[in-house]
């Protein structure tokens, strides 16, 4: 509501500034603000309505003001659909940031190139870019990685023989998809290869189910409030395997939600989730730090990876417009070819066959000490 | 199978159960008065954690608990003196769509007054890791309150409909509506009071069950459904049904997750709840007789 009276205090400020100032660029978003999601989104939209304050107050880009049109989606691939042609066939917008989940992205992603829109998701299933669509682009690191990342760390601590939990959406099929393809490569065995819905508010018949197949270590690929529940419900049954997650894990919330139950947690993150322990060398940090601050003095919560993602694909599009003016089919193209951008998720180098521009260097392995992030080093 | 895995997946359906039943009595208690569904019960549990974690922050726990149980019940009774008592003609497919309109508002205000973070009250006993040990199963000592508390609320109920003078005008109201009015019972008092009693219950069990299940503006819904499921399983204002056909569903849906992937657990529960319907269309436990002389 707060967010919807916001907007619509920005719309109606929009014939003033029509008169005086040349006609804004008009931005999309598509976030689950709401919804089982709302972790994602929420960040997201919030970070980039600072964007989009911060960058209109200094005069916007090549002399125009942006407007950010902003729909909440709650997570549901139909709604974000209806919302993606309003954006495209109504708004007639310059490009759309987000969906924030895999499963809308996808649903999403050809309307985006049938309008010849630029979409700049926030993402994480490989999908999503695979095969590539000349206007879609992501900007969170593919979901491969994260399960490389992970597998590599499982290798060197011995373990061969884990329980696999995912939740029954976008982002936990993908995941599923990535684990499934690539646990034969480093000699994993899936004992156990279980989903469960992503509304579950106790977890213990399935982690239950994991104790019986005595597994050597727990992977779990969900974003929604079950990653701590299936975390808290495993140690209450004396469950004591080491515990591995998804990058979707990289919201302090989830940490604060399953409280003791969540020290020591293995997932895989953005540099963003640890950016005050960077080491002062890092090509990111000056990026991530200056995030962080902004976000943390104006919004008093804590910085995620996802709000991070709403940062990087503003950025993205900022830049490419700076260089080459606010034309569609130059934008498209600046954005392909850009390289060396330094966001909050890694540095991005976009080419013609890649459109996420991340490689796997992109994730740290983080674990959970004292209920903050820390980079796990070793 | 061995006797502590056992033992721990017929616990963990217990705690399912459990929850499932404190929604289902909700739904039974406004059934008995007035003969609706009163499809905002989810909602109830939901402002009940709300409220207790909101209140938890300048309180004791006891006292934020019992504050959010007083502030649900006088949220149902405002419900139902806002949208239900004033209908000249309530037939029974308005006031349901009345509910729904309710739940609506109820969770978009929960919604713009508590944002879309997940919350949830501490551990009543221990925290989150902390567990009793029992034939080899591992149990959260919070589990022992779901229970105790759904016991405490199930006993409390059975004594005021079978002991007090209220509870006997209450059953009167659900037997026979013009019947009761003609011998004095005060009706409409009544049915506000039913939907008092639901919030409360729903609230409590919302309170009580957050640390396990957390709490978020949208968490009414999906626990509806599985308690109109079991409201339905049990007998639609059978309150005793409820109980049993709470417990067995939430069993079985954990002994599921035991042979079958977990995503078949809801499966499980609807093909139940299918077969039911077409074997029993009154609900498990209760007198096809009765059920035929109802309205809804």
């Amino acid at each position: 509501m707060n967010r919807l009276l916001r907007i619509l205090a920005l719309l109606a400020f929009v014939p003033v500034l029509a008169r005086a100032a040349p006609e804004p660029i008009k931005v999309g978003a598509l976030f689950s603000v709401t919804g089982p999601a709302a972790f994602l989104g929420a960040p997201e939209a919030r970070t980039l309505e600072m964007r989009v304050q911060e960058l209109n107050a200094k005069g916007g880009i090549a002399g125009r003001p942006v407007q950010l049109v902003l729909k909440d989606t709650g997570a549901s691939p139909e709604k974000a659909v209806s919302f993606a042609r309003q954006l495209i066939e109504e708004e007639k917008v310059f490009a759309i940031i987000g969906p924030s989940t895999s499963g809308e992205s996808m649903a999403v992603k050809a309307l985006a190139e049938e309008g010849k829109t630029l979409l700049l998701s926030a993402a994480a299933a490989e999908a999503i870019v695979n095969p590539v669509l000349p206007h879609v682009f992501k900007v969170a690191p593919r979901d491969s990685y994260a399960v490389e990342v992970l597998f590599q760390r499982m290798k060197k601590m011995g373990i061969t023989r884990i329980g696999f939990l995912s939740s029954n959406t976008g982002f936990g099929k993908g995941g599923k998809e990535q684990v499934e393809r690539l646990a034969p490569q480093y000699g994993i065995t899936l004992a156990v290869n279980d989903v469960y819905d992503k509304n579950a508010t106790d977890l213990t018949a399935e982690v239950t189910k994991l104790k019986a197949a005595s597994v050597q270590a727990i992977l779990n690929w969900s974003i929604e409030p079950a990653q701590s529940i299936v975390v808290k419900n495993a140690r209450q049954i004396g469950l004591t395997v080491p515990i591995f997650q998804s990058h979707g894990f990289a919201n302090l919330q989830y940490v604060k939600a399953a409280g003791s139950a969540a020290e020591g947690v293995i997932f895989p993150a953005s540099r963003i989730v640890v950016a005050d322990q960077l080491q002062a060398g890092n090509p990111q940090k000056p990026v991530v730090e200056a995030y962080r601050k902004a976000y943390e003095a104006r919004y008093g919560e804590d910085v995620s990876t996802f709000g991070g993602h709403a940062w990087d694909a503003f950025g993205i599009l900022v830049q490419a417009i700076e260089q080459v003016g606010p034309d569609r089919v130059k934008v498209r193209a600046a954005v392909e070819n850009m390289k060396g951008f330094v966001g909050t998720a890694g540095i991005f180098n976009f080419s013609p066959t890649d459109h996420n521009g991340l490689d796997i260097g992109a994730f740290e392995l983080c674990t959970v000490k004292n209920g903050r992030f820390a980079p796990l080093g070793g | 199978m061995t006797l502590d895995l056992a033992l721990q997946y017929l616990v963990a359906g217990l705690t399912y159960g459990a929850i499932y039943v404190v929604v289902a009595i909700g739904f039974n208690i406004v059934y008995s008065a007035t003969g609706i569904i009163n499809f905002a019960q989810g909602e109830f549990v939901m402002l009940g954690g709300m409220i207790a974690v909101q209140a938890s922050r300048s309180m004791p726990l006891p006292a934020a608990i019992a504050l959010a149980v007083a502030a649900a019940a006088a949220v149902g009774a405002l419900v139902e003196v806002a949208f239900l008592r004033w209908l000249r003609k309530p037939t029974v497919l308005r006031m349901v769509v009345i509910t729904i309109g309710v739940s609506i508002l109820l969770r978009e205000g929960a919604l713009f007054l508590w944002g879309e973070g997940v919350r949830s009250l501490p551990y009543f006993t221990g925290d989150e890791v902390s567990s009793v040990g029992i034939l080899g199963a591992r149990i959260s000592p919070q589990v022992f309150w779901v229970l105790g508390t759904v016991a405490l609320i199930v006993g409390a109920l059975e004594w005021f409909y079978r002991r007090t003078l209220l509870g006997w005008e209450m059953q009167a109201c659900a037997a026979n509506k013009d019947a009761a009015s003609l011998c004095g019972v005060p009706v409409r008092r009544l049915v506000t009071l039913s939907f008092a009693m639901a919030a409360a219950i729903g609230a409590l069990a919302g309170a009580v069950v957050s640390p396990i299940t957390y709490t978020s503006y949208a968490a009414g819904g999906p626990l509806a459904i599985k308690g109109f499921t079991v409201a339905i399983l049990g007998g639609l204002g059978n309150s005793g049904g409820a109980v049993a056909a709470g417990l067995a569903l939430g069993v079985v849906e954990s002994f599921a997750v035991s042979v079958l992937p977990a995503a078949y657990k809801d499966v499980v529960t609807l093909s139940l709840l299918l077969a039911v319907l077409v074997v029993r269309p009154s609900g498990l436990f209760a007198s096809g007789e009765a059920a035929r002389l109802k309205e809804f």
